[in-house]
């Protein structure tokens, strides 16, 4: 679905990303892993066009990432940034309506309702629906958050550390939501700092350090306690319980 | 309640809003033009319909661009005097007559200065505006601060040549330095007039990119909004508004804020299509309900930029130390 070709970034003087080239696979969940400062987060953004790149190139199904106008992205690529500061005064139900903007460019119609209904089901926002933002906790700003991007309803979705402040509960929902639209045959790509997240809920990995891919590849080949160990500088175990893989940390 | 439900009162609530407003807005207009209005009408009238339909346009213009200005920042505080446009406009007004003199400053033909004002005010917050924005990833806060210090720079001008002239130039200076209102030049109604009504049309055009805008740039792009160009558009919209204010009645620095607070506290919803209309009227209210109050109660004791200066920087003080910013 995306394809990344030499990406470079520098920040400052800093080299961010370095050489980055890397696939995210169609109709699959693809986690990005690695530690602090890894690049993680920086490449979701040259990916989703927030942060432009040095040099190198970004494919999203098949076309250049520069061809695509701005409204034309945002109907087949959404993202969620990591900390989303909201400028003005909304309630949940406007944000989440306004996931439906690259659609309907503001005119909100029956059909729109519809989606934004579900979507604010979808992450149990039904009673927060009239509540301003800023009267939110931490967790149901995320959900709110979530469910504009889910409303934008994109082929392609980006989201990065999406179980920030989500609670037991809710992060399980997501993940099996995720799924779910992933057998529809969307495509997500994640940062997640969990690895037992990754490894229950993802179908590839992409693992990240020093600005540069360290290891990509389905989970068996990445999730492993050589690889981990050295990705992170520290002892990692993965062991499996009841079929399940579980990282020892 | 359902989603029709919310929107049917979503939309209530404005409706009894904008109609309370516009009734008191007409009511003070005629008041404006009628009360104590004994004798000859119509030569009563020549007098004071200019001064209504420049504090009509002034309060628009200036209401209008602040809120376009707030919504770019993502801050309630600012408002485009901060980029020193006043500032700018006084140092026209002391270089042409540092480098005129005074006899013929005032020699100008007035539709010629102001549309020179205009034009000179419109290009270089233009010219500012678009080299800031080229570099790169929109720096609002480098934006911001240039303004600042360039109007710091324009203001250091002025008062250097101030600083040099005859007693009797600095006196000129002086009253083009306050905002005036009362004697409103009426030839220069129309082209101000036709700035104002065409920006605001743009405006009202731009009201759903405007309120995605207002969720901030990463949102914003994630939305599908070119976020640069759209901020280069408000920006020049905000220079055009602005500067047309100025240029038509002087600089009138808290007036914006004045309007743009009461408009958040009194809008039910912070959807532009509610927010344009609001400002608008909320602006010709104030400024018409202070000329009222100036004129037929304290005589023209004091000028109204005094009282919305006033007014308005202690609404400034309240929110920079009771609210969030």
């Amino acid at each position: 679905m995306i394809k990344t070709r030499d990406i470079d970034l520098t920040l400052n003087g800093n080299h961010i990303l370095n050489c980055v080239s890397v696939e995210i696979p169609p109709g699959k969940v693809t986690a990005l892993i690695g530690p602090n400062g890894a690049g993680k987060s920086s490449l979701l953004h040259t990916l989703s066009r927030l942060q432009n790149q040095d040099s190198g190139e970004v494919e999203l199904a098949g076309r250049l990432l520069s061809d695509y106008a701005f409204d034309e992205l945002a109907r087949h690529l959404s993202v969620l940034r990591q900390h989303s500061t909201i400028g003005s005064r909304l309630r949940v139900r406007d944000l989440v309506a306004f996931g439906r903007y690259p659609h309907n460019k503001g005119r909100g119609t029956a059909a729109d309702d519809v989606i934004v209904d579900q979507a604010l089901r979808d992450f149990d926002l039904g009673e927060l629906a009239s509540r301003f933002l800023e009267t939110l906790s931490g967790g149901q700003r995320q959900r709110a958050l979530l469910a504009m991007n889910f409303a934008q309803a994109t082929d392609m979705v980006l989201l990065d550390e999406p179980l920030n402040n989500l609670d037991l509960r809710h992060a399980r929902k997501l993940m099996q939501l995720i799924r779910r639209h992933t057998d529809r045959g969307r495509t997500f790509a994640l940062v997640l700092h969990d690895l037992n997240h990754a490894a229950r809920h993802a179908d590839h990995i992409v693992a990240m350090k020093n600005g540069e891919v360290f290891k990509a590849g389905n989970k068996a080949a990445v999730l492993n306690s050589d690889v981990l160990s050295d990705l992170y500088d520290t002892d990692i175990r993965m062991v499996t319980v009841e079929g399940e893989l579980l990282a020892l940390t | 309640m359902t989603p029709s439900e919310i929107r049917l009162e979503a939309a209530s609530r404005p409706v009894c809003l904008f109609v309370t407003l516009t009734l008191a807005t007409l009511i003070a207009s005629a008041v404006y033009l009628f009360q104590g209005a004994n004798g000859n009408l119509a030569f009563i009238l020549a007098f004071r319909l200019p001064t209504l339909l420049g504090l009509l346009l002034t309060a628009a213009a200036i209401g209008v661009s602040t809120l376009l200005f707030q919504t770019l920042s993502g801050n309630r505080i600012l408002t485009p005097s901060l980029m020193g446009f006043d500032s700018l406009y006084i140092l026209i007004q002391t270089s042409v007559v540092f480098f005129l003199g005074s006899s013929h400053y005032v020699a100008l033909p007035a539709s010629a200065k102001f549309l020179a004002e205009l034009s000179i005010m419109t290009v270089l917050a233009l010219a500012l505006f678009s080299t800031l924005l080229k570099r790169g990833q929109a720096d609002f806060s480098r934006l911001l601060l240039t303004g600042i210090i360039v109007g710091v720079l324009f203001r250091s001008l002025s008062g250097f040549m101030a600083r040099v002239l005859s007693p009797n130039d600095y006196a000129v200076i002086q009253s083009a330095s306050f905002a005036r209102f009362g004697n409103i030049d009426e030839s220069l109604l129309g082209y101000a007039g036709i700035a104002v009504a065409v920006s605001l049309w743009l405006t009202w055009r731009l009201r759903r990119k405007l309120d995605v805008m207002a969720l901030g740039r990463d949102l914003a792009i994630g939305l599908g909004v070119d976020h640069d160009k759209g901020a280069f558009q408000i920006l020049a919209l905000t220079a055009i508004l602005v500067a047309t204010a100025t240029a038509l009645v002087g600089p009138v620095v808290f007036l914006g804020l004045l309007i743009s607070s009461l408009v958040y506290s009194l809008a039910p919803d912070h959807r532009h299509a509610t927010l344009i209309p609001l400002t608008i009227l909320t602006g010709t209210l104030v400024l018409l309900g202070g000329q009222l109050v100036l004129e037929r109660l304290l005589n023209m004791q004091i000028t109204i930029s005094i009282v919305i200066e006033l007014l308005g920087g202690l609404l400034f003080l309240y929110l920079l130390l009771m609210k969030r910013p």
